[in-house]
């Protein structure tokens, strides 16, 4: 009993420390955003001594193009989210529930693109958005993300495993396809579209090479990218920074922790594939 | 009688075909945007990539040259492209391993019955919902020279360096903030796979008198071996493309010790607009990764049962 016992406690020391090292960075970063001094970041606890202020949060928003920034990258992430969302579930329907010839060979190809590594396609996207004039547009930052493979394989599954009952008997009430698809399959599969909105969001909200690719100018980025300008740009001004940081994460974070299961049950359906 | 019959099935067969051909246009109609969008800024990207990679393609010159096989020559002769092969092969081989150990660890542990274990798990797998940018600047406060970590360990009475700048650290510091992200996250494909291990093959084992350690290593390490399987896979894809840490962190300095392949890839598109030059790069390292996860396949199949 009392081994039992021991165990537990350093099981509980483990977690303990485990848990620190994993948020010790955010924690840090909060304090320092708050820091009315720059030079906190060697010694966050400081901050007791030196004072809390929100002048850094305010400096960011007034001061730099942040909330254009945010603008930029709300909007490419709702429009990327609801589009996928949608094209994913009418194309993952199509693939599970319907014949139609070259429906091997359009999947196949589909399968065949997740084996290639994303960084092929970086320049040759470029070069088309290039070619469209579409640098440094919404256009150019929205379209390449529209729909997405696994999504649509998501979705897939996830249509295969609703039973064939239901399909006849939209059949029978006289629905044609789409009103099947709309009607009963849309609003019996809210995990999985939930799951797919959750993921497409969070891609979308932390991606960063594609926007810097296709920007080229500060009004047009979108958060990650103007976060790493800022680093450059803004030097030691740690807790302003911070300040930038901590308001970047908040969505995500919030996101996640309101949807946790989502998240667990699409790994877990899925395999873990991102 | 007969003719009644008959009708019945010429009528059984016109709605069969007509559900056919039904199927068919819906089918057509609900992949067309889809389909489209995917053979725009996927299939056709890929395809392309191999012929921009056999021309001199630069953004302002107006002449684009067929060179066939030149670009391909000139990278195997480039000495920063062996260096940005080392880096990322040393970046993934000390990455790879620690990731998958410690999360596993992390879901066998999460997975036993304690207090706190959502708060727990929430708090590994926070890093890994955060953007990139962000983690590796709040890294980059915390190596830097009057940072948090110098301080910590002058505690100990070591010596303050400056992480990201020294070239012989910067590579290091790097991976260990991969590590720090992408842990918990494979943390929960492990704990899915844990939460199908029947109860009673452990059970079995404690009648049998098996310790902990025991169980884990001949219980547990076996049963997820196919997550382990996916789990490699993922994080070697990953790490041989890693991108953001690098550009955000150490800009491929100092002298090249952080140049990874992937950032060779855009400092030759993007900074020098050696685009043909680029997407050559880009399918050699493309080219390492299938490789690699081919090997993979073969010697440390999921089931090798």
């Amino acid at each position: 009993m009392r081994a039992i016992k021991i165990q537990k406690i350093l099981l509980m020391t483990v977690l303990i420390i485990g848990a620190l090292i994993y948020l010790g960075p955010f924690i840090f970063s909060v304090i320092v955003s708050f820091s009315d001094n720059k030079n906190l970041i060697n010694q966050p606890g400081l901050i007791t001594r030196s004072g809390w202020t929100l002048k850094n949060y305010v400096y960011i928003w007034k001061d730099l193009p942040f909330a254009k920034w945010l603008f930029n990258s709300v909007l490419i992430t709702v429009i990327q989210t609801i589009t996928n969302v949608f094209f994913s579930a009418l194309a993952g329907f199509t693939f599970a529930k319907l014949e139609f010839r070259g429906k091997n060979l359009i999947f196949g190809a589909m399968m065949a693109s997740l084996m290639i590594p994303g960084i092929i396609l970086i320049i040759p996207k470029f070069m088309l958005i290039n070619e469209l004039r579409m640098i440094n547009s919404y256009p150019g930052l929205i379209l390449p993300g529209m729909v997405s493979v696994v999504n649509i394989f998501l979705m897939k599954q996830f249509f295969e495993t609703m039973p064939k009952d239901l399909e006849k008997a939209a059949l029978i009430d006289g629905c044609n396809y789409f009103q099947m698809f709309w009607k009963v399959f849309i609003p019996n599969s809210k995990p999985a579209l939930a799951a797919v909105a959750i993921y497409t969001f969070q891609g979308t909200w932390n991606e960063f090479l594609w926007p810097l690719i296709a920007t080229n100018t500060g009004e047009m980025f979108t958060l990650p990218v103007g976060m790493a300008s800022l680093r450059y740009e803004l030097l030691t001004d740690w807790p302003a920074i911070m300040a930038g940081t901590i308001l970047v994460s908040i969505p995500t974070l919030l996101i996640f922790i309101v949807f946790q299961r989502f998240f667990v049950q699409g790994i877990a359906s899925t395999g873990g594939k991102e | 009688m007969k003719n009644v019959r008959w009708l019945r099935i010429q009528i059984k067969m016109k709605r069969n075909s007509s559900t056919k051909k039904e199927q068919q246009f819906w089918a057509y109609t609900f992949l067309f945007f889809p389909l489209m969008l995917l053979t725009i800024f996927l299939f056709i990207p890929i395809l392309s990539s191999f012929i921009f990679s056999f021309f001199n393609w630069e953004l302002m010159a107006s002449d684009q040259k067929f060179v066939g096989l030149n670009n391909y020559i000139e990278i195997f002769g480039d000495k920063i492209f062996y260096k940005a092969m080392l880096n990322t092969v040393l970046y993934t081989i000390g990455v790879v391993p620690i990731q998958t150990i410690l999360a596993l660890f992390l879901a066998f542990v999460m997975n036993q019955k304690i207090r706190g274990r959502s708060f727990f798990r929430t708090a590994f797998y926070i890093p890994a919902v955060t953007s990139s940018v962000v983690t590796s600047i709040i890294f980059v406060a915390i190596y830097s020279k009057e940072g948090l970590l110098n301080t910590l360990l002058g505690n100990l009475g070591i010596l303050p360096n400056d992480w990201l700048t020294n070239p012989r650290t910067a590579l290091i510091s790097i991976m260990m903030l991969n590590i720090w992200t992408t842990s918990g996250y494979f943390m929960v494909s492990f704990l899915a796979g844990l939460q199908n291990i029947p109860e009673s093959l452990y059970e079995a084992a404690r009648l049998e008198g098996a310790t902990q350690a025991q169980q884990f290593w001949h219980i547990t390490v076996p049963m997820v071996r196919p997550v382990t399987y996916f789990v490699i896979v993922m994080s070697l894809i990953g790490c041989f493309q890693v991108f953001d840490q690098v550009f955000v962190m150490s800009d491929g300095g100092p002298n090249n010790a952080t140049t990874t392949l992937s950032y060779y890839v855009y400092q030759n598109g993007f900074k020098y607009f050696r685009l043909g030059y680029g997407a050559a790069a880009a399918i050699v390292l493309a080219g390492i990764i299938m490789t690699v996860t081919v090997i993979q396949k073969k010697y440390f199949p999921p089931n090798p049962y």
